[in-house]
């Protein structure tokens, strides 16, 4: 009788809370490293990993928020639209209800409370959409336009090219532990947390790891730049049993080929073996 | 240490929040990509002006300043940012509009209410034919007022996966503005958080004055010329900071050169493990003690940068 073996499609997000750890240099490594694999760069104020990849990627859509239109004609002027706005985005000034655009959440309460319906909404593109239509590796990204607030929802409607047939897609995700951050990881089956062991490093790694246990989240560490601080960072992972996926030393030449835009397997690719075992180690906790 | 607690409610947010005062000027400091040594940096610009500047550290869900600075006494404040909504089921007849009508997709199919997707809009409140559904205050994060040896220095936590981090970094600016004045100081020195989103923006609205600090990687050229596109939509004067500069000294110079007509690069540091271990040692690069002639030439760069600060503002 034969076995029919089917790999199931992972979504590993790569977070970090401290900036600079190297979420790119481990999510790109990755993502090249895996065949019939998907990248998607949802740092979306400040996407990096498109400068790594010898590929074109190229805007496929944008992110909007419907925000109100008020027909002056029919509007009284009764206020219950800013009343209700709980991101004071509507300010109700003599003659006119005044919109504040770019901190409105698109949530539709104002059309909803409106007495008289003289409120319809119209999209805004808040942000681009990319993508290289590639086979493998397929790349997509975001990139916020710049003034404008909300990263939340570009990431929202990256994620819609996530593409499941995909044996990993791989989610480079924003530094910090507030909600752009979890939007990123909230679909993922695994996420790896990429630190460096500074006094810096440590304290923002522990507020990630806190966000994802309340998530619900399974996740590894990644140690970065290894020899850089001290040895507090392991430490706390052997304290606290969480697994140490992978250690990359600090090494000036990585640091090098990183400036340059050149990702770490392709400098090095003794890496890729590492990064191999890293895949089959996330597949088997996701699946153990 | 100890903490007195301040209830301070839900806080309004309008245009008029972004007003500031005359007297108190501020400064930012800023990087577009993390990690190229902001904290690092400002730690040492508000020990050298500690007389005249009070510091505020606006990286509200990552915040490191109190690692350099540790308070020995606070004064804590509830912040209260987004609302959340709960369905009271003893009224609710399942009728599920509000799960159709939740743009945020935070309402299961069985009424489960995800908080971390609930985005507070109350639209749920609003559509539920049996108001079965309130809107409730929650504790989103603390922000503050410390006792270091710097003098007052202040700062926030955001709990984990909020919201409304763009809030509650206006409301560290506005404290520091008060603690400014009540300290008889006339600055206020603000690090921000990576990326240039609505905290970015939050931390910069008021600015006299923004330094960017970036590294000589494509990444961090790509990033600074985002960063600087939005420092010039809100018209603040900014310079920049070339943090590593020895990484990559071609793109350093053409850092240099992009900068060089509308926002000069002021200084250039080469990478330096005194940075790693000052923080280890809980202090800032120029309170260690050092006889390394290159780890001295930086504690000199990071005096000229403060001194550039204090005759800029």
């Amino acid at each position: 009788m034969q076995t029919l073996v089917v790999m199931l499609s992972m979504k590993i997000a790569v977070v970090s809370g401290k900036g600079g750890t190297g979420k790119t240099t481990v999510a790109t490594s990755l993502a090249l490293t895996i065949e019939n694999s998907q990248l998607i760069d949802a740092d979306v104020e400040e996407p990096n990993c498109f400068l790594f990849l010898h590929t074109k990627a190229e805007i496929v859509g944008n992110a909007e928020i419907p925000v109100p239109r008020i027909d002056e004609d029919i509007c009284t002027l009764c206020g219950k639209c800013s009343d209700s706005c709980e991101y004071n985005a509507l300010a109700n000034l003599p003659g006119k209800i005044l919109l504040f655009e770019k901190i409105c959440h698109g949530c539709g309460v104002c059309s909803a409370v409106c007495p008289i319906d003289a409120i319809t909404e119209e999209p805004r593109a808040i942000g681009n959409i990319y993508s290289n239509n590639g086979e493998d590796l397929l790349f997509n990204y975001g990139e916020l336009i710049v003034g404008e607030e909300l990263s939340t929802p570009v990431i929202t409607k990256l994620k819609e090219y996530t593409n499941e047939e995909k044996s990993i897609v791989v989610i480079d995700s924003p530094p910090g532990s507030a909600c752009a951050m979890v939007e990123a990881v909230i679909d993922s089956d695994f996420v790896i947390v990429v630190g460096e062991p500074t006094p810096f490093g440590l304290s923002d790694m522990k507020i990630v790891v806190e966000t994802l246990k309340q998530l619900d989240k399974k996740f590894g560490i990644i140690i970065n730049k290894d020899g850089i601080g001290n040895e507090e960072m392991e430490d706390y992972c052997v304290k606290e049993n969480l697994s140490i996926l992978m250690k990359i030393p600090f090494d000036l030449k990585i640091a090098k080929q990183y400036s340059k835009g050149i990702t770490l397997v392709e400098s090095f690719p003794e890496w890729k073996k590492d990064f191999t075992m890293l895949e089959e180690k996330v597949r088997g906790l996701v699946t153990g | 240490m100890e903490e007195r607690f301040y209830d301070v409610g839900r806080k309004s947010k309008g245009a008029g929040d972004r007003m500031t005062s005359k007297e108190t000027k501020q400064l930012t400091v800023i990087s577009g990509k993390g990690g190229t040594g902001k904290s690092s940096i400002i730690a040492s610009i508000a020990y050298l002006l500690k007389d005249r500047a009070l510091l505020a550290d606006a990286d509200v869900d990552a915040a490191d300043l109190y690692i350099l600075f540790p308070p020995t006494e606070s004064e804590a404040y509830e912040y209260k940012g987004l609302k959340k909504a709960v369905i009271d089921f003893d009224i609710c007849t399942k009728c599920n509009i509000c799960q159709e009508s939740c743009r945020f997709g935070a309402i299961d199919s069985d009424l489960y209410i995800h908080s971390f997707k609930c985005e507070g809009c109350a639209l749920c409140y609003h559509v539920c034919p049996v108001s079965a559904i309130s809107m409730e205050d929650r504790v989103s994060g603390f922000y503050y007022n410390s006792d270091t040896r710097l003098g007052k220095m202040v700062h926030a936590r955001l709990h984990p996966g909020e919201e409304s981090s763009g809030l509650l970094v206006a409301e560290v600016r506005k404290k520091g503005k008060e603690e400014a004045e009540k300290s008889g100081k006339d600055l206020v020195l603000i690090d921000g958080s990576p990326g240039l989103g609505c905290p970015v923006i939050s931390s910069i609205t008021g600015s006299n004055l923004a330094l960017v600090v970036t590294e000589p990687t494509l990444s961090g050229k790509h990033d600074l010329e985002r960063i600087l596109k939005l420092l010039e939509q809100f018209h603040i004067p900014s310079y920049v900071i070339v943090n590593k500069y020895d990484i990559n000294e071609e793109i350093t110079e053409e850092i240099e050169e992009m900068c060089k007509d509308n926002t000069p690069v002021i200084s250039r540091i080469p990478f330096n493990p005194i940075f790693t271990k000052a923080m280890i040692e809980k202090k800032s690069v120029v309170e260690m003690e050092t006889t390394d002639e290159t780890t001295k030439d930086i504690q000199k760069m990071l005096h000229e940068i403060a001194k550039f600060v204090d005759e800029k503002i």
